[in-house]
C-alpha cells in the first residue's frame, strides 16, 4: 500500500462521492434545471417580452436567455451548498465518516466546492441547450458559459458553505436566501438592464457577485466579449477565491472539535 | 515490541470543560484494550483523539508510532473506525457504502471491490448487497459499519460501543467476528457499557469516570483486586442489614449496602460463605451467592448513583 493519498485524490474522491449519489437522481435533477428556466423563458421572455421594447437591439427573450443560464447556476450551487452540504455535515454525518479516513478537512472543502462547480456547470449546460433550441444563442463563444458556470458555481457554492458552517439549523438559511440570494436574483441585471438605472442602484449592483457573472454570460452568448468582460471575469475569480478561503476556515472551525 | 498506542498525561478540553483529565495508557500490538465508563466519562473523546481527528489539548499521544498532530493522514490510512453513532451513507446502497468509503484510501479499486465482497460475507450481509441503508435493522447497520471499518485492512481498529442497542444474537455475532479479528492479530480498542462484553473481549481495560482512569488491568485481575471471587447478596433494608451483620466476624471482607441489597465481597481466604448462608436461612431472608464480575468492580469504583 502506498504511504498515503495526495490532496487532489482526497478532494476528487469527495466530489466523486457526491457524483455517485447524484447519478442516482440525475434525471430529477436535470428536470429541475430544465423545467424552471423554460417556464421563465416562456412566461417572461415571450409573454412579458411582447410588451417590452427591444433592449440594445435585443428582444426581451434574447436579453433574458444568457442571464437565465447563470441564475440557474446560482440557485443550483446555493441549494446544494446549503441544504445538501448541511445534511452531510449534520444529520447524515457524512463528513464525520470521511474524517475517519485519510481524507482531511481541506480536502473535504475542496472536493465539495469542486462538486458545486461541476453540478452548476451541468445545470448551465442544460439551460444552454434549452435556450439554443429557442434560437437565442447566436455565437459559438456561448460554450464559454460552461467554464463560467463551473467557476461561478464554485463561488456560489463556497459562499453557501460559509453559511452552512455557521448554521445551527435549516431555518437559518432563510436569512441567506431572503437577504442575499433573492435580491441578487432580482437586482443583478437578470431581468432588466443596469445601464440607465440611477447611479446609486448601478453602484449597488456592482457589489453583487451575480452582476458580474451575468455580464460575462451575456458577452459570451452574444459573442461580443470586450475588456470589460475580462474585468467582470476577474471579479468573479477574486470573489471565488475569497469565498473558498473563508469557507475552508469556517468549516475547519466547525469540524475540528 | 513498541506499543501501538502510547498516551501520556493526555487531556481534552472543550472550551473550559475538561472531558479527559490527563490519562496514561499503553496498548500493545495484537491486544484488545477496553475503555469502560459511565455516560460522559470521556470514552468517545479519547477515541476521537486516537482517531487523529480531534487534537489533544495537552499531553502526548503516539499512534502507530506517529504523532496525530502532524501525521493524521498517515495514521488514518492504517486505522479502522467504528463510530458510536452510525454514520452510514443513507444516499447509497449497502455495497456502495463500502466501495465509496474504500475510495478514500490509497488502494486500487479492484482491491476495494474484492474486499467489499469478502467483508459483506464476513459480517453475514452477503445477501443484502443492494439494499438501501434505511431497510437494514440496527444490528445489520452495526455489522456494516464494522465491515466498512475493515475496508483498508487496518492494523488498529477503534470500536466505540460496537454493540450498544443490539439484541443478544446480534451481539454474539459481532463478538465472534471481533474475536476472529483479534486472532488475526488486529489490535483493537473498544469502549463499552457492557461488562460481559468487556470481560469476554478485552485483554486489558481501564475503568474511566469524569475524564480520569480509576483502574487499569486485565478483567480477572481487576475483579480479584477490587472485589474478590464471590459476592454474597442479601435482600435487606438498612436496619435488617445491620442486624444481620451484628456480631459477625467478616474476617476483613468488605461489604456494601445500597437500596434494599446487602453485598459482601468474598475471597477464598475468608471462608465465610457457609456461615453467611446459614445465617440468611435462619433469618428466612432472600440471598444469592454468585461469582464476582466486572460489574461489581465497575459499580464499586464509579458509584451506584446516576451522577449526570
Ligand atoms: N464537542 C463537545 N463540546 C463540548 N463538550 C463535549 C463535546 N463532546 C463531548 N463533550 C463533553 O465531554 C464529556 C465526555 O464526553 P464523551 O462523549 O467523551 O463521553 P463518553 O464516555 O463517550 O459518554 P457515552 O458513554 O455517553 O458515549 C461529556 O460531559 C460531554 O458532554
Ligand atoms: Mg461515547
Amino acid at each position: 500500500m502506498t504511504a498515503s493519498t495526495s490532496f487532489l485524490h482526497g478532494a476528487a474522491r469527495v466530489a466523486g462521492r457526491n457524483l455517485t449519489v447524484w447519478r442516482r437522481y440525475a434525471a430529477a435533477s436535470a428536470l429541475g434545471n430544465f423545467g424552471e428556466p423554460l417556464l421563465y423563458l416562456i412566461a417572461l421572455g415571450y409573454g412579458l417580452g411582447r410588451v417590452v421594447p427591444p433592449i440594445d437591439g435585443l428582444s426581451y427573450a434574447e436579453f433574458l436567455a444568457p442571464a437565465l443560464i447563470v441564475s440557474t447556476v446560482m440557485y443550483t450551487a446555493t441549494f446544494e451548498g446549503t441544504f445538501g452540504a448541511y445534511t452531510r455535515l449534520t444529520t447524515q454525518g457524512t463528513f464525520e465518516a470521511i474524517l475517519a479516513t485519510p481524507v482531511t478537512i481541506s480536502e473535504i472543502v475542496t472536493g465539495e466546492i469542486l462538486w458545486g462547480g461541476l453540478k452548476s456547470a451541468f445545470g448551465a449546460t442544460v439551460v444552454l441547450v434549452v435556450v439554443r433550441a429557442f434560437g437565442l444563442v447566436p455565437s459559438w463563444l456561448a460554450l464559454g458559459v460552461l467554464p463560467l458556470g463551473f467557476l461561478a458555481g464554485a463561488m456560489f457554492y463556497a459562499m453557501a458553505l460559509c453559511m452552512t458552517a455557521l448554521s445551527k439549523s435549516y431555518e437559518f438559511f432563510n436569512y441567506y436566501f431572503t437577504l442575499l440570494v433573492a435580491p441578487m436574483y432580482l437586482f443583478s441585471g437578470v431581468f432588466f438592464p443596469l445601464e440607465g438605472a440611477p447611479p446609486w442602484a448601478h453602484r449597488l449592483a456592482q457589489v453583487l457577485p451575480l452582476t458580474h457573472v451575468v455580464a460575462v454570460s451575456r458577452a459570451l452568448v452574444r459573442g461580443q466579449p470586450s475588456w470589460h468582460t475580462v474585468g467582470h471575469a476577474a471579479v468573479v475569480l477574486g470573489c471565488a477565491a475569497a469565498a473558498m478561503a473563508l469557507a475552508a476556515r469556517l468549516l475547519r472551525r466547525r469540524l475540528q472539535i | 515490541m513498541s506499543p501501538v498506542v502510547e498516551a501520556c498525561a493526555l487531556e481534552k478540553r472543550y472550551a473550559d470543560f475538561v472531558a479527559v483529565a490527563g490519562i496514561d495508557f499503553q496498548i500493545a500490538p495484537g491486544e484488545c484494550f477496553g475503555f469502560l465508563g459511565p455516560n460522559g466519562a470521556g470514552k468517545t473523546s479519547t477515541m476521537r483523539m486516537l482517531q487523529s481527528v480531534s487534537l489533544p489539548s495537552a499531553g502526548t499521544l503516539r499512534v502507530l508510532g506517529m504523532d496525530p498532530r502532524h501525521d493524521g493522514k498517515r495514521i488514518r490510512t492504517r486505522l479502522g473506525v467504528c463510530p458510536q453513532a452510525d454514520n452510514l451513507d443513507p444516499d447509497l446502497p449497502v455495497i456502495d457504502n463500502l466501495l465509496v468509503y474504500g475510495s478514500y484510501f490509497p488502494q486500487a479499486r479492484a482491491v476495494t471491490a474484492r474486499r467489499a465482497d469478502e467483508l459483506l460475507e464476513f459480517v453475514a450481509l452477503g445477501d443484502k448487497k443492494n439494499h438501501a441503508i434505511p431497510e437494514l435493522s440496527g444490528g445489520m447497520k452495526r455489522r456494516l459499519v464494522i465491515a466498512r471499518a475493515l475496508i483498508n485492512e487496518p492494523e488498529l481498529l477503534l470500536l466505540d460501543e460496537p454493540t450498544t442497542g443490539l439484541d443478544p444474537q446480534a451481539r454474539h455475532l459481532i463478538w465472534t467476528k471481533l474475536r476472529e479479528l483479534r486472532a488475526r492479530g488486529v489490535t483493537m480498542v473498544l469502549t463499552t457499557h457492557y461488562m460481559d462484553e468487556a470481560e469476554r473481549l478485552c485483554d486489558r481495560l481501564v475503568i474511566m469516570d469524569g475524564g480520569k482512569i480509576l483502574a487499569q488491568d486485565s478483567p480477572r485481575a481487576l475483579i480479584d483486586a477490587h472485589v474478590g471471587q464471590e459476592v454474597f447478596e442479601l435482600g435487606a433494608s438498612a436496619a435488617e442489614a445491620r442486624d444481620f451483620l451484628a456480631g459477625l466476624d467478616l474476617c476483613g471482607a468488605s461489604h456494601e449496602h445500597t437500596g434494599d441489597l446487602l453485598a459482601v465481597f468474598l475471597s477464598a481466604k475468608h471462608q465465610l460463605s457457609e456461615r453467611l448462608i446459614e445465617r440468611a436461612r435462619g433469618a428466612g431472608s432472600r440471598y444469592l451467592l454468585r461469582n464476582a464480575t466486572l460489574e461489581d468492580v465497575f459499580l464499586k469504583l464509579t458509584g451506584r448513583e446516576l451522577d449526570e
